[in-house]
């Protein structure tokens, strides 16, 4: 096996025992990214140099006989990440040349741990999107066919784990964007609890779904890499100081576990690959033990349209601060005398944003103006407690929910990009966890026509570790993580 | 309901956007479809139910008003990433006659 293929915990033990170095490990993916990012694009900035330095740094530490699980890991963020010294894009031209000042405070915290940054990852233009489709610089390709989407929002990310370029990979996660990209590129992605780990330094899209979480290639590493992410920061309020995390990532039987199986999630539309591959992991949980019960969530198929009225108005406000002014482009008349200050922040945004952007920045601006607040905001938020209340309600029956992650696998490049509405259905599963706020986790259960498919487990409130349990029990059993793309 | 060419307008110039003229045309005719397809919300029965504000029942966490440095170097950073600066200030059009 090569370096660049290891699994967190795998490279860990044999940085530990000093088999392998950090800089063998960094080296191995740096290659590895040379090799094969020029056909799947998951990489917008490679910092090869820093990258080493960091590297080396580790080694040091280990030397001293310093521990810790990601020390000395490579790993590769989402462009919306704020990275020091380090061009953050967002994948948007409005941002094509900004350094980010600071550092998020992820990305602080894997810092400290010891983990080394790689580079930057592409996703849709300030993470709106399915598909990275709407990245500013090119549509990233799905490792197992390379005519496909890797999904999105994170889907660098998420092309990135599959195609072994790093270890591991940092997403976010406002309504699927961690798990859409796992599911079509067969890895894991977590969502966490919103409020589990810190929005401090991400360049907020829905402040209040936004989550940043792991995507691995094994429900092991997510439970590691969330272990260093998560906790309480003062410049995040929404952050809480909850029970710790424990780790439940040891596989094993699911005896006297409960898992829901809700209606909604279970419908006509859906991929009959995506079908038998649910009905096969059902089997798969059963033989582990696990005990199956039907529950109804009869609001879930207002999970888009919600989504779709709270997230473009809390855009319209988040990117107001794009503004030709403070950073980002900046575009002046040639005339200085008609340059005032109006047409600077409407030229700037006009030339600087793409279009899904301005869709989404019209439709927040519309849903917020004076008439239309009620009747659309305030609405949806309502619907959106109505959801909450119900998700929580029959939480309160099982341990945990199993959903397919995406209706079906990765769709190809250009299939769906002239019809915004129907890629907003593509989120139609992954909704309820994020308005809802719950933990969320995509891991692989099998292939449709040789595309993997992902299921999706949703647990409760600060309730990642029963995920984890669920979740690394089947993953042992079934192994289909362990299947690689041939690139 | 469709939005006019009108009403496309005034929402580009509330969110400070200038739109060429096809985009007018398409941002008219996809929000359209997309605010037909919300309509179905106005469908639930919320009578008595509160909007969601923050979703895991944080309320007013507060801190002390207090002045914090910040790091000298990530001030300068910041400074650096602007369009037009003069000194520590970033430069802006005028904005009353």
């Amino acid at each position: 096996m090569k370096l660049n293929q290891l699994t967190i915990k795998q490279a860990g033990q044999m940085l530990a025992k000093k088999e392998i170095t950090s800089v063998d490990l960094t080296k191995a993916c740096l290659k590895r990214i040379k090799e094969v990012d020029g056909k799947i694009k998951a990489c917008l900035t490679v910092c090869e140099k820093e990258a080493l330095a960091e590297a080396k740094k580790a080694d040091e530490k280990i030397k001293n006989d310093e521990t810790g699980e990601l020390l000395g890991i490579p790993y590769l963020a989402k462009d919306n990440i704020m990275t020091r010294g380090v061009k953050t894009t967002a994948a948007s031209k409005i941002l094509e040349n900004y350094i980010a000042p600071y550092d998020a405070t992820i990305i602080k915290r894997l810092k400290q741990a010891g983990a080394v940054l790689l580079g930057k990852t592409n996703l849709d233009e300030f993470a709106h999107g399915a598909s990275t489709e709407n990245s500013a610089y090119g549509t990233t390709h799905n490792p197992w066919d390379l005519s496909r989407v890797p999904g999105g929002s994170s889907g660098g990310s998420g092309a990135a784990v599959a195609a072994d370029m790093c270890l591991f990979a940092l997403g976010t996660d406002t309504g699927g964007s961690i798990r859409c990209p796992a599911s079509f590129c067969g890895i894991t992605g977590l969502k966490p609890t919103y409020g589990r780990s810190s929005r401090f330094g991400l360049i907020a899209m829905t402040s209040s779904t936004d989550v940043p979480g792991p995507l691995t290639k094994t429900v092991e590493d997510a439970a590691i890499v969330l272990s260093v992410i998560a906790g309480v920061d003062k410049n995040d309020a929404t952050t809480v100081d909850k029970i710790p995390l424990t780790h439940f990532a040891k596989g094993g039987s699911l005896k006297g576990l409960t898992i829901g199986l809700p209606k909604e999630y279970f419908i006509e539309g859906t991929d009959k690959g995506v079908t038998e591959a649910m009905e096969k992991a059902i089997e798969d949980f059963k033989k582990l033990g696990a005990k199956f019960k039907q529950v109804s969530l009869p609001h879930t198929k207002y999970g888009v349209p919600v989504y779709y009225i709270i997230t473009p108005s809390e855009i319209s406000s988040n990117l107001a601060r794009f503004d030709g002014i403070k950073y980002g482009l900046s575009i002046q008349d040639d005339d200085r005398a008609k340059a005032d200050l109006m047409s600077i922040y409407t030229k700037s945004r006009g030339k600087g944003f793409g279009p899904e952007a301005k869709r989404r920045i019209m439709l927040g601006t519309y849903a917020l103006s004076a008439g239309y607040f009620e009747a659309y905001y305030l609405q949806a938020q309502k619907v959106r407690t109505k959801i909450k209340q119900e998700m929580d309600k029959v939480l309160e029956t099982v341990d945990c929910l199993l959903t397919p992650t995406e209706p079906h696998a990765a769709f190809k490049i250009g299939e769906q990009s002239n019809d915004p509405l129907k890629m907003y259905l593509e989120d139609i599963f992954v909704t309820g966890a994020s308005l809802a706020g719950l933990p969320a986790i995509s891991i692989p259960c099998g292939f449709d026509k040789n595309l993997p498919v992902g299921l999706q487990l949703i647990g409760k409130r600060f309730d990642e570790a029963t995920l984890f349990r669920v979740g690394s029990s089947y993953e042992k059993a079934t192994e289909w993580h362990l299947k690689k793309a041939e690139i | 309901m469709n939005l006019s060419k009108d009403e496309i307008q005034h929402i580009a110039k509330l969110a400070r956007l200038e739109l060429t003229g096809e985009e007018l045309e398409k941002y008219g005719g996809q929000l359209s479809a997309v605010l037909n397809y919300i309509d179905q919300l106005k469908e639930v029965d919320v009578k008595g139910v509160e909007p969601t504000a923050q979703i895991t029942g944080q309320e007013n966490v507060l801190r002390g008003d207090e002045i914090k440095n910040w790091d000298e170097k990530e001030i300068e950073a910041a400074l650096a990433d602007a369009p037009e600066r003069e000194g520590r200030f970033i430069k802006v059009k005028r904005v009353i006659e």
